[in-house]
């Protein structure tokens, strides 16, 4: 099957506009923009069953048609703040194959009736924006951005803007906030920012994957589109594969795909052939699937990971083999989630101050079974606290590592 | 002198991006400019951001803390940013960084010597495939460097320094 997103590796040079315009490149953003109205571009969407690619999987057409139209002007975001350990799918699509992403930007700004659009790029990404500044240009000159577009009264400028080294951007209302000018602390919500965004304006908030999706729904149509992947989870999804195997890199299937399908077909198995003992689907903010045959051939889509007690988030699967311990795993993720804390909520910034300093305990052989019970008490009153996710996802990894690898943290195994 | 009077056109453009009423937008493109030629902000350029964008000095001084990326001391003109985040460290990150270290007799987060180079660990950065990596942060910008060994890493350095010379 020919790939839908990282469409680089059918089509060499996709990146350049002309190769990109032969393969029918910009045919759907003229065809929204002449021939469809605003809601019927959102509905095709909403039939597509897309759904937000950054993690949190809400439906991107209901996104769309939430915003408020008695306050203007509005604005589209792109976050392409991909900052998630084990996520580097954003990167490659802007890299290789930036129009049908930029086009995607245009289509939903159009849906939205917004004029101007902000690429918000984590900082790191200085070279992914150099590049995107030029294809933008093109676009402009080619006569698919700016003024009266396509003849039609609609217009449309889009920018990048790159941020500076800040995981918690990544969340919509952070990134929001740091686009004005200030530090990126989450905003209480709601109002959401279709009502409430950038300036007070509606806003609608996509990931890079997200939009990139959106012209070929627009070409192919929505029933297209539905027709891969599985009920709840439709279309491709781009798996960012990493940790202990042989050939790790960014792999497009359909949802539904298993996770044996992916390591073995894909990732070429683990190194040394050592057998799988952990999976983390959703990168860092993963809780730990202890992984057996059946966890295996787990189809990778969103209500069946939730079945195994995880989530799939942005599909960015670490795989841990046995040659690793689960307390410098759960180590490296608290100590990631401890420098991006943005300080806001107390739970959130003390309690990874003290996650910390137990799991350094633990970790370093200092700590008895008394440390392991309070790390795990400190991350179990830490959820449900915090304004925003990253409070929760700094305990994913904890809670589920403790319970379900108590041998790696020297506790009597239950049942034994 | 002012960024205004040092880079007038690249200013103006970085002011066209956002809405006149909301030039705040622009103190984060304004302070990588600062930082470009020394590696770092200074409290001249803070005075002279602020006063830009009608904001207080201390309103931008919370962005350089709040970032990573921004630095208000001096250390190497080229900083080896290395990821020894999960998936990195997988795949050998902690020991590259600490080779390469020893290699250069700094600690990580130190400075060589000469004050040209500071080896620092950093958080993810979106290329767990490519482990282990860094990324280079100097007076021309951010870039990555993928699938990376000492060896290779010490032959861009003696690069870097030639250059430097």
């Amino acid at each position: 099957m020919s790939h839908v997103l990282l469409r680089h590796c059918d089509i060499p040079d996709i990146n350049k506009i002309d190769v990109y315009k032969k393969n029918g490149g910009f045919k759907s953003f003229e065809k929204a923009v002449k021939k469809m109205t605003k809601d019927e571009v959102t509905n095709v969407v909403k039939d597509s069953g897309l759904r937000g690619r950054g993690g949190a999987g809400f439906p991107t057409g209901l996104k769309w048609s939430f915003m408020d139209n008695n306050n203007w002007p509005h604005y589209v975001v792109a976050n392409a703040d991909e900052s998630e350990p084990g996520t580097f799918k954003d990167r490659e699509i802007m890299e290789y194959n930036p129009f049908q992403f930029l086009e995607g930007v245009a289509i939903s700004s159009y849906a939205v009736s917004a004029n101007a659009a902000y690429i918000y790029l984590r900082g790191e990404f200085w070279e992914v924006a150099a590049f995107l500044d030029e294809k933008i240009e093109e676009m402009e000159k080619a006569g698919y951005l700016g003024n009266k577009l396509f003849g039609t009264d609609y217009s449309l400028k889009i920018y990048t803007h790159l941020g500076a080294g800040a995981y918690i951007c990544g969340e919509e209302t952070a990134l929001l906030e740091s686009l004005e000018g200030k530090r990126g602390q989450p905003r209480i919500r709601p109002p959401f920012p279709p009502s409430f965004g950038l300036y007070g304006k509606p806003t609608v908030v996509n990931n890079v994957e997200t939009l990139t999706n959106v012209p070929l729904i627009i070409e192919n149509g929505a029933n297209w589109y539905t027709s891969m992947g599985t009920a709840d989870s439709a279309g491709v999804k781009v798996f960012s594969l990493s940790g202990r195997v042989k050939k790790p890199g960014n792999y497009e299937l359909p949802f539904g795909a298993t996770f044996r399908e992916l390591i073995y077909e894909h990732g070429g198995g683990i190194i040394d052939d050592r057998p799988v003992k952990a999976i983390m689907a959703a990168g860092a903010s993963s809780s730990l699937i202890k992984v057996d045959e059946k966890a295996l051939d787990t189809p990778m889509d969103y209500a069946s990971v939730r079945d195994l007690g995880a989530d799939l988030g942005s599909a960015s699967v670490i795989v841990i083999d046995d040659t690793v311990n689960i307390d410098w795993v759960i180590n490296k993720t608290i100590h990631f989630f401890k420098h991006e804390s943005c300080g806001k909520c107390t739970p959130c910034r003390e309690g990874n101050y003290w996650m910390q300093h137990l799991s350094e305990r633990i970790l370093n052989g200092e700590g008895g079974p008394e440390d392991v019970e309070l790390l795990h008490s400190v991350a179990k009153q830490m959820q449900n606290k915090c304004l925003c996710a990253l409070g929760e996802f700094a305990t994913m990894a904890v809670v589920t590592g403790i319970e379900r690898f108590p041998q790696d943290f020297k506790l009597p195994v239950k049942g034994s | 002198m002012s960024l205004a009077e040092k880079y007038p056109k690249e200013v103006e453009k970085i002011l066209a991006k956002y809405p006149p009423e909301h030039k705040r937008s622009a103190v984060m493109p304004l302070l990588y400019m600062a930082q470009r030629e020394e590696g770092y902000v200074d409290r001249h350029a803070i005075r002279d951001i602020a006063k830009m964008l009608d904001i207080t000095d201390t309103e931008v001084s919370s962005i350089i803390g709040f970032y990573t990326l921004y630095h208000d001391k001096p250390e190497g003109k080229l900083r080896i940013q290395v990821c020894t985040d999960l998936p990195c460290a997988l795949r050998g990150a902690d020991q590259f960084l600490a080779d390469l270290c020893d290699k250069l007799g700094i600690e990580p987060g130190g400075t060589t010597a000469d004050g040209l180079i500071t080896v620092e660990p950093v958080m993810c950065l979106a290329a767990c495939d490519k482990a282990p990596m860094f990324q280079t942060q100097g007076a021309d910008g951010i870039k990555y460097h993928e699938n990376m060994t000492v060896e290779s890493t010490m032959e861009l350095i003696e690069g870097f320094k030639k250059g430097a010379k």
